[in-house]
């Protein structure tokens, strides 16, 4: 059975991420299935949408804002992921959701072997801020192997504090 | 002719009927179609005496005027390009930096929502800042809540930025000025609010973008620059408008002109220009103009006086501090939030106004701005009924709850109300109390 790589792209990350997918696809003997996936917060769009429907009276419901957002996201989406499948260079199927975002990645890895995604909290050191809320969520609960990229430059073992019995002073 | 218990209830019966209509509108129709009915069966059955009714549409006269102009000129700044161009300068001054941005963001949306009004940030503003925001390869989603959350805790400078303060605005008896100077300090203490609260909630979304990205965005940028085209030249028209209306506004107390000739002034000189380059049509400019909402709001006018001519407005005015004394301004200032929460800013303000009375205290019609204009952010369709039905919406069509939003919401409103009522008695109590 072929082996299914599903790599999560979002702003900011996603070339590390793609790097890191062609890098583990170099490693696998095998050519596996490459899913790239960018989910759309849904909340974004709805909340424009409240904001207009807290306008009460104006109408016009043909000028919600809310629409003009949720559509210009799906767009974006699809370049981001276009983009994405240019700097991989290979073949990969391109998938939008749109939900909750960690929800949305951990269901997309329903019979995936493997989870690429991205550092996204604090890369100024080691440790566990450098996940961020979403991120710890997936890599938490994610049914499969998961690889965590380091989008830029790794930091220095020595980001890491000192283990409390080791400090200066400490008995 | 009905009075005492009989006419409280039916008055808020029709209220609740026309908040709820204006809410589902269903099939589409225009919020007026079931107000003006409403309106009129409460002179009808005498709630409100033929009267009155008349003396509140004189009231409310100016005011909806005020608001169809600002309307206007918010659509004709949009029509020569000024969105367009300031989202282009957005994207141009923040150097692609996220945090920088949201810095952009914050002033833009100020700005605009005190100018042009919360309608402009809203609808005009939001889709710009989203589009220039994924146009960097940037998370949207603080940006976005920046423009929402603005959009009502950054509409309490002028008499322009909200429906709430024109509403409100006569009965403060302050000139254009002294509205501005008065709210000034607690506007800036809100925004301050915001920002703090904000930089530190969406962290993770502000993180700069990594160096691959970043460079990778450049040459991207330089390729897309070829195909797309600049950022449009500032349209400086518009902008020597909207200052001489500013300065008009400033200047109408002194001269002693209703400040709404000053705004169909405004919007009159840039529809002339605007229709003159054939941009616009005539019908165009009376829909952005907005007539069956300004409708809306007369016949809103006049169903609220019917709930707080009885009983209820009496009950309500003895909870209500009278007294612009700190504790006075905060008590004021949060029962105008909770009731802005419960049905929706617009109605909480008419019956916050029938109930402070004919002769209020200039610092406690400001308190009670503060109040139904940042607290909105608690429930983000602006009040908890519109939750409510988007909930029952949301088990049919799978509209996200926005825990985040309302977890936003809950820290930026209490302590934003606190802020800006602090600040709006260092103001009072600075200017004399205005005793």
């Amino acid at each position: 059975m072929t082996a299914r790589v599903v790599a999560w792209l979002s702003e900011g990350t996603w070339h590390a991420v793609v790097d890191g997918v062609a890098t583990a696809l170099e490693a696998m003997n095998s050519s596996p299935e490459v899913v790239l996936l960018y989910v759309l917060d849904s909340q974004v769009g709805e909340a424009v949408h409240g904001a207009f429907g807290g306008l009460l009276g104006r109408g016009m419901r043909e000028r919600d804002p809310g629409t003009a957002v949720t559509d210009a996201g799906r767009v974006a989406a699809s370049e981001l992921l276009e983009a994405a499948r240019r700097r991989l260079g290979a073949s990969a199927e391109l998938v939008v959701r749109a939900g909750r975002i960690e929800r949305e990645v951990v269901a997309a890895c329903a019979g995936a072997d493997l989870l690429v995604c991205a550092r996204d909290g604090d890369r100024s050191r080691l440790g566990p801020h450098s996940l961020g809320h979403q991120t710890r969520f997936v890599v938490d609960h994610a049914p499969c192997a998961v690889l965590l990229i380091w989008p830029d430059a790794v930091p220095g073992l020595g980001s890491i504090p000192p283990h409390p019995e080791d400090r200066p002073g400490a008995h | 002719m009905l009075s005492g218990v009989g006419a409280e209830v039916l008055a808020l019966a029709l209220l609740a009927g026309v908040l709820l209509f204006a809410m589902l509108q269903p099939r589409g129709l225009p919020e007026a179609a079931v107000a003006v009915p409403a309106a009129a069966i409460i002179v009808v059955f005498g709630v409100v005496s033929p009267t009155e009714a008349l003396r509140q549409i004189q009231t409310l006269g100016p005011t909806v005027g005020f608001l169809a102009a600002i309307l206007v000129l918010a659509y004709l700044a949009d029509v020569a390009g000024m969105f367009t161009w300031l989202g282009g300068s957005l994207g141009k001054l923040s150097a692609g930096q996220p945090v920088r941005l949201l810095g952009l963001v914050f002033a833009a949306a100020a700005v605009i929502t005190a100018v042009l009004s919360l309608d402009a940030t809203v609808v005009l503003l939001t889709p710009v800042v989203f589009r220039t925001a994924v146009g960097l390869g940037l998370r949207a989603k603080p940006h976005v809540y920046a423009c929402t959350h603005l959009a009502n805790s950054a509409s309490t400078l002028l008499p322009v930025s909200n429906l709430t303060n024109l509403l409100a605005f006569s009965a403060t008896g302050l000139s254009f000025l002294q509205f501005a100077a008065f709210m000034g300090l607690p506007w800036l203490a809100v925004i301050a609010v915001e920002y703090v609260v904000f930089r530190w909630f969406f962290r993770d979304d502000l993180r700069p973008a990594p160096v691959a990205a970043r460079t990778d965005g450049r040459q991207q940028e330089a390729e897309q620059d070829e195909e797309r085209a600049p950022i449009p030249a500032p349209p400086v028209f518009v902008f020597v408008v909207l200052g001489a209306t500013l300065l008009g506004f400033g200047a109408s107390g002194l001269v002693g002109i209703e400040p709404v000739w000053v705004a169909v002034a405004g919007a009159g000189a840039l529809a002339v220009r605007s229709l003159t380059r054939g941009e616009i049509t005539v019908p165009g400019l009376v829909r952005e103009a907005s007539p069956l909402f300004c409708l809306f709001v007369f016949a809103l006018g006049i169903v609220v006086a019917g709930v707080t001519g009885h009983g209820m407005g009496r009950a309500l005015g003895a909870m209500l501090p009278t007294e612009p004394t700190f504790a006075g301004l905060l008590g004021v200032a949060l029962i105008a939030a909770v009731l802005a929460n419960v049905v929706n800013n617009l109605p909480a303000t008419l019956v916050m106004l029938g109930v402070l009375g004919l002769d209020p205290h200039p610092g406690l019609v400001l308190a009670m701005l503060i109040g139904v204009n940042v607290g909105p952010n608690l429930t983000y369709v602006g009040s908890l009924a519109t939750l409510l039905w988007r909930r029952v919406l949301a088990s049919r069509e799978a509209a996200p709850t926005l825990t985040e939003f309302l977890r936003l919401g809950a820290l930026t409103v209490p302590i934003g109300l606190l802020a800006g009522v602090i600040a709006l008695w260092f103001g009072l109590t600075l200017g004399g109390g205005l005793q």
